[in-house]
């Protein structure tokens, strides 16, 4: 490099600065809405009657009482073991029937195969949520309406990105490996089971990473499908604060760090891979 | 219940798929078993296929046309009425003006993406720590979002404790006014969201060579120059996605309206009123037709987008 003119100089210093400037307040904007319902979580009812400042900290910083109260009373238990059984099937079925079909359409050739994969081609432009009225028919008609069922289904029989995912590795995986098997005597599902779903292993893990935060957080579907209250997954059961509890600010702040908790413990252990996971997702 | 064992649906037969002429010919029932092999397979996803994704859009498509409300086993063919309908009754369309906000919001999104992308992209001090800030959030339970930003704009919340600290003196309710709080929401939005385009950008920039810097570097070029000439034509494929993303995101909002407001003081989106025809209403030939034509939008502006910006990359045969 050659030597650069002190106002460069200069120039480069505050423009470094201005740029950590922004960072530093992109952070706060992130963090300060959450630290504040960490903070409000641990206030007591009297704190809050009070009129407690939102940015103050509480009277006793180990105070988990809140935290008893929303578990107990806000049925957060029952939540976390639907949401847990939903997302043991859901994601159980996607990795399964994608892995199934991208085998299917990448290892054989067979009359209509072109119709097959335009169809699951164009069945990704067709947004979930406009179709929920006449989805919810069917689903309906099958009768699994009001039971863990219908989201299960759903998560399993609409997600084409994953069938996406599933393809490109398949592709990469070489078909000797399938030929040498089938001189062996391996029959196609001997080979998809023994071979082909083995060497999966990253795509799988993208998928039921990217899955498994998609089931976790979401709300249409369980609110739609699952009105009764002993049904409720952890979105609809933290909405359903919204009533009795509307003013106690306490209670719903510790739900609410309840339900985030586990996402954070997932991310920082799992950062690289949900990033990757992510962007595959995205990108298809 | 997960459909791993495939004997419901047997596929016809495919003839036995057409196959050069091997020397002996294998016996019948082994041709017959492999042309059905791949159907096997694909019998599942393609059953979940056709039940949860073309079934429903046939159906919104015949319901559209009708007075259906969801339960009676009566309904009247009505032809386009209920598409005059929605095109003519002011309060059913100015939903759309709502996806403005949250079109405007995108905007906004993007463009911080951009530049924290490419800020990140560069040596920085405690970059990973920017970079797992700026992107938890996307991870977060919609519902957790709507209730930490409840609490952040309410009387008194957050932001009033925030802005009282640098002495100004709010008493005006954030959510109150139409305008105020469309805005308020959309900026929630962008809080929401901005970690996907932010990681979708750093992952296409830092996916460019790192020579092309070192050479620019070495003939001058500024930061400015190399943002121009290397990193923008590298994320282009991915700044076209997030457009269409954002396009039809805007279109079909629901969780935090709905969490945040329930769709009150004008907060109303597309995907609100079209659940609320249908299931609480029960006018679901009413919210079919409303639903068709947000779908048309959502094709319409994908298709344009993908004749602007041919996309090599899906390529799926």
């Amino acid at each position: 490099m050659t030597l650069a003119h002190p106002t460069t100089v200069v120039r480069r210093r505050i423009a470094r600065t201005l740029t950590q400037l922004s960072l530093v307040v992109a952070s706060l904007v992130v963090l300060l809405p959450l630290a504040v319902v960490f903070l409000t979580s641990l206030k007591s009812e009297q704190e809050m009657a009070q009129g407690s400042r939102a940015l103050g900290l509480p009277d006793d910083l180990l105070d988990f009482r809140n935290y008893a109260t929303a578990f107990r009373d806000g049925e957060m238990l029952a939540a976390f073991g639907n949401t847990a059984f939903i997302l043991l099937f859901a994601v159980t079925g996607t990795v399964v029937i994608g892995s199934m079909a991208a085998y299917a359409i990448d290892r054989f050739t067979f009359r209509f195969r072109k119709l097959v994969v335009a169809l699951f081609l164009v069945a990704t432009l067709v947004p979930g949520v406009t179709t929920q009225v006449a989805t919810f028919q069917i689903v309906d008609s099958f009768g699994m309406f009001d039971s863990l069922w219908a989201p299960i289904a759903l998560y399993m029989g609409t997600d084409i990105v994953s069938i996406y995912i599933f393809l490109q590795f398949v592709r990469s995986i070489p078909i000797s490996l399938d030929e040498a098997a089938r001189l062996d005597g391996a029959n196609a599902f001997t080979i998809y089971r023994k071979i082909v779903f083995p060497l999966l292993r990253p795509a799988i893990a993208t998928v039921v990473i990217v899955k498994g935060i998609t089931v976790y957080n979401d709300f249409y579907i369980p609110f739609l499908y699952m009105p009764s209250e002993d049904l409720g997954v952890i979105s609809t059961s933290l909405f359903r604060f919204k009533g009795p509890y509307a003013a106690h600010w306490e209670t719903i702040s510790a739900g609410t760090v309840l339900v985030i908790l586990p996402t954070l413990i997932v991310f920082l252990a799992l950062q690289r891979f949900i990033y990757n996971g992510f962007m595959r997702g995205a990108t298809k | 219940m997960p459909a791993t064992h495939t004997t419901e649906k047997v596929a016809r037969p495919p003839s036995a798929a057409p196959r050069p002429p091997v020397p002996r010919p294998a016996p019948r029932s082994v041709r017959l078993w492999r042309g059905l092999t791949p159907w096997l397979f694909l019998a599942a996803p393609l059953a979940l296929l056709v039940a949860f994704t073309y079934a429903p859009v046939m159906n919104m498509l015949a319901y559209s046309f009708t007075d259906w409300d969801g339960v009676s086993p009566e309904l009247h063919y009505i032809g386009a009425d209920n598409y005059v309908e929605i095109l003519t009754r002011p309060e059913l369309f100015q939903v759309f003006f709502v996806s403005g906000y949250y079109l405007a919001a995108s905007a906004v999104q993007i463009a911080l993406a951009l530049y924290f992308a490419t800020v990140l992209s560069f040596n920085v001090r405690f970059r990973n720590f920017y970079k797992g800030v700026l992107f938890f959030p996307y991870l977060i339970n919609g519902v957790a979002i709507g209730f930490v930003f409840l609490y952040f704009f309410q009387d008194g919340g957050t932001l009033d404790s925030v802005l009282a600290l640098v002495g100004y003196e709010s008493d005006r309710a954030w959510l109150g006014t139409s305008t105020s709080a469309n805005i308020s929401l959309a900026s929630v939005s962008v809080w929401r969201y901005l970690g996907l385009n932010f990681v979708l950008f750093l992952g296409a920039i830092q996916s460019i060579p790192g020579e092309l810097y070192e050479a620019a570097e070495l003939d001058g070029a500024s930061r400015r120059h190399q943002f121009r000439y290397i990193i923008a034509p590298g994320i282009k494929p991915v700044l076209s996605l997030s457009v269409i993303l954002s396009i039809s995101g805007s279109l079909s909002v629901f969780e935090i309206p709905y969490i945040m407001t329930g769709g009150a003081t004008g907060t109303e989106t597309f995907v609100i009123q079209t659940t609320d025809l249908a299931f609480r209403f029960n006018k679901t030939g009413l919210a079919s037709a409303a639903a068709v034509v947000l779908l048309l939008i959502i094709l319409a502006v994908t298709w344009v987008q993908r004749r602007l910006v041919p996309d090599d990359k899906v390529d799926l045969t």
